[in-house]
């Protein structure tokens, strides 16, 4: 039951803690969650810049990063967030373990845990499945993106990068580019903008939109320049470019053609910041010019990444302590 | 035995009358008012005393995976759930699609209170190529044809199934379902999976399918029969079917007139919410509850489809397909349909006991002096609570543990056996 998975730990007095166990989604976050969560990384991200990096808040707390799907920057970014806080990381990946002889999520959570762990970080194909291992498991689970469904961590990095550039959420203009249907960054992004009062526009071909997604509280449109006229930010998904070959659209060219964001676009739209949550193909989503672009966020995020990435394991681990 | 103070239900003549009812070597040996015997008696007062039930749609999984369920587990949870009779799918490993498993299966059963009639393959090794061996499975105790869980996609082998069984004068089930238009899901496809972001199965994937089967039923003029309707349009494809004089009849399961896919989300992604047709949405479960009170549906059934637990036990894209549901089968009636007043109890109990018979060729019980004695003795106004404890199926996979029933199926009577759901 939601109830249960996402059980608040004992109430406190002060308001320096989430009061949850796990992380496992932006969908019902509320605004003062994700203020929190964005304060927190600032605070972090000040010792990102120290030219000592670490600090001991995180001694004695064992992290396991879970990775079923291949990652670099995710797996990396928890990594050294991990490391900076003085917790002591171990490293799961598919490839090469014990998934491969047919073992189950279930059995392979369980074996790591009997190893005495505190938090888990887990990447998956399957939505859903951090949830699921909160019910396998008794440590802390943050969830580092379950098939389509969510990506809490990178959501909150991309406010985090947005709240560096504009004084507030409220009535700020967000459009998000691309294949909506397969995205965990749109769903988490959709979610936590919507908590904070800004106004969403998903874009892209309408094989890649949902059905039902108004539902969520966006705007949705197949024109790209109407996601673009009096927006703030943009926001290009990557295409994944497996799925070509599905037929959710004819050609990369064409795609470019009707969705790829180039240096016209900031020409027309003077104020346009461009984020992306990588990797990115260039002269695809965004043509190469508008990569490196001084309007293009992309590397802010990144560097935003491990800061909130501190902040959720640090504001979790109060969870792991209270036990 | 004497069963006393029971009012007996003809559902075929929609009629009740207070009778008791004397039962000797499994058969009827006296009907009537105040019948007294010096033998066993059951205090019936309160319950209904029908010909038994039938489910026309159950996975018994034997020959192949004993694990998940055999037949005698399977039998279990039938009489559990008020049912004398089930109609097995032949899914099995091997598959029914030789007459030498008709034989198996009918023979693994005769030890127990519940008729098991298989249906057998559509196509051999239920490959969707060439026709399985129809006659002779026929002849062998078959009752239907089915690849269920492998809807025919072939249009040609389609025409050729309905033409071969239309000879037979037996019905193909299809499960009706366009792969091209589902090639991946996991639930229905609509808002709630756009939130949780799971692959969706379209309500369309179903309603292709119908349509095709409805037009290529017309061409040839043999039965179909549509397993498992799940979504309005496929209703009203049926409904308009029935008008124009196709031979189409439909069944519906229990879970998809009783939750609808929010159910995935509430229970925090629950693969016991994952089945398919994949629970839909409640614009669906009205117009299955329409489709009943019609006509348009014909049989309540369960597709009962047991999996271990260890295979239910994982995330939720990984879990396959499917629950229990011959134990709650009644409760779950008589809560959304009778007691919600869509059917009356002789019309809820024609839906479980005369109609998949009638869409099978089989013969209906009857409860008068001298027939065998084929009996479900029940209630319509029971509300009690499914517990895991009920369960007789070798599997667990259900999401109604915990949930309120009304309506108490309380004993069968079969070939002789009588078992009470809780002795």
């Amino acid at each position: 039951m939601i109830s249960e998975e996402t059980t608040m730990v004992a109430e406190r007095d002060d308001d320096t803690t989430l009061r949850r166990r796990h992380m496992l989604g932006l969908a019902d976050y509320d605004r003062d969650e994700i203020e929190l969560v964005l304060s927190t990384a600032r605070e972090f991200r000040e010792v990102l810049h120290r030219p000592i990096k670490r600090v001991p808040t995180l001694r004695d707390v064992t992290v396991v990063n879970l990775f079923f799907e291949s990652s670099t920057r995710t797996r990396i970014s928890f990594e050294l967030a991990e490391k900076r806080l003085s917790a002591d990381t171990v490293n799961f990946s598919a490839s090469g373990s014990s998934v491969s002889k047919g073992e189950t999520l279930k059995d392979t959570a369980r074996n790591i845990e009997a190893m005495k762990i505190d938090m888990v970080v887990i990447r998956h194909r399957s939505p859903g499945a951090a949830q699921f291992l909160t019910s396998c498991v008794e440590a802390v689970v943050i969830n580092a993106g379950d098939g389509a469904h969510e990506h809490p961590t990178q959501g909150l990095l991309d406010m985090l990068t947005m709240s560096d550039l504009f004084e507030s959420f409220e009535g700020l203009n967000v459009s998000i580019i691309g294949d909506i249907a397969h995205s965990r960054v749109a769903r988490s992004n959709i979610f936590g903008l919507n908590a904070l009062g800004a106004n969403v526009t998903v874009c892209g071909p309408q094989t890649m939109l949902p059905r039902g997604i108004e539902q969520l509280g966006v705007r949705a449109t197949n024109r790209l320049d109407e996601a673009l006229e009096g927006c703030d930010v943009a926001m290009a998904l990557r295409i994944q470019l497996e799925r070509q070959g599905v037929g959710l659209f004819p050609s990369l060219r064409e795609y470019h053609t009707r969705f790829g964001i180039g240096l016209q676009h900031l020409e027309r739209y003077k104020d346009l910041i461009i984020m992306h949550p990588g990797p990115v193909n260039r002269g695809v989503e965004l043509a190469s010019e508008v990569v490196d672009h001084e309007r293009a966020v992309i590397l802010n995020q990144v560097t935003n990444g491990v800061a909130v990435r501190m902040a959720v394991l640090y504001l979790l681990a109060a969870g792991v302590r209270s036990e | 035995m004497l069963l006393k103070g029971g009012t007996v239900l003809d559902p075929a003549a929609g009629r009740s009358e207070r009778l008791d009812i004397e039962i000797r070597d499994g058969r009827i040996a006296r009907i009537g008012s105040d019948l007294n015997a010096d033998i066993q008696t059951y205090d019936c007062d309160g319950r209904f005393i029908s010909p038994g039930w039938m489910d026309m749609h159950v996975h018994l999984r034997e020959p192949g995976f004993e694990y998940k369920e055999t037949i005698e587990t399977g039998c279990s949870a039938a009489a559990f759930g008020g049912f004398t009779a089930v109609a097995c799918m032949p899914n099995t490993d091997p598959p029914i699609h030789t007459r030498d498993v008709v034989e198996f299966v009918i023979e693994r059963a005769e030890q127990t209170a519940v008729d098991v009639y298989p249906i057998a393959c559509v196509s051999k090794g239920r490959e969707g190529k060439e026709l399985a061996e129809m006659g002779d499975l026929a002849d062998g105790g078959a009752v239907a044809f089915s690849d269920d869980g492998s809807p025919v996609q072939d249009a040609g082998l389609m025409r050729r199934a309905l033409e071969y069984s239309s000879m037979l004068e037996m019905p193909i089930i299809n499960h009706m379902e366009d792969l091209g238009l589902n090639p991946h899901g996991h639930m229905h496809e609509g808002s709630v999976s756009t939130r949780l972001g799971v692959p969706g199965i379209p309500g369309l994937a179903e309603e292709v399918m119908i349509a095709r089967d409805i037009l290529i039923a017309g061409f040839t003029g043999g039965a179909i029969h549509v397993a498992h309707i799940s979504t309005a349009d496929g209703v009203e494809l049926v409904r308009r079917a029935k008008e124009d004089g196709i031979n189409i009849t439909a069944e519906v399961c229990t879970h998809h007139f009783a939750l609808t896919d929010e159910e995935v989300e509430r229970t925090g992604f629950s693969t016991n919410t994952k089945m398919h047709p994949p629970l839909r949405t409640q614009t669906d479960v009205d117009a299955m509850k329409e489709g009943l009170r019609d006509g348009t549906i014909d049989a309540i059934c369960t597709d009962h489809a047991p999996h271990a637990s260890f295979e239910k036990e994982v995330e939720f894209a990984a879990a396959p397909f499917g629950i229990i549901g011959l134990e709650t089968a009644w409760g779950i009636t008589g809560r959304e349909i009778v007691d919600a007043g869509v059917l009356s109890v002789e019309e809820a109990v024609h839906k479980l006991c005369v109609s998949p018979r009638t869409i099978l060729n089989l013969d209906v019980p009857v409860i008068r002096q001298g027939a065998a004695a084929n009996l479900t003795i029940f209630d319509a106004t029971t509300r009690w609570t499914f517990e895991a404890r009920h369960i007789r199926s070798k599997s667990k996979n259900t999401p109604f543990v915990g949930r309120e029933m009304v309506g108490r199926a309380w004993a069968v009577y079969n070939r002789g056996y009588f078992v009470q759901a809780e002795v």
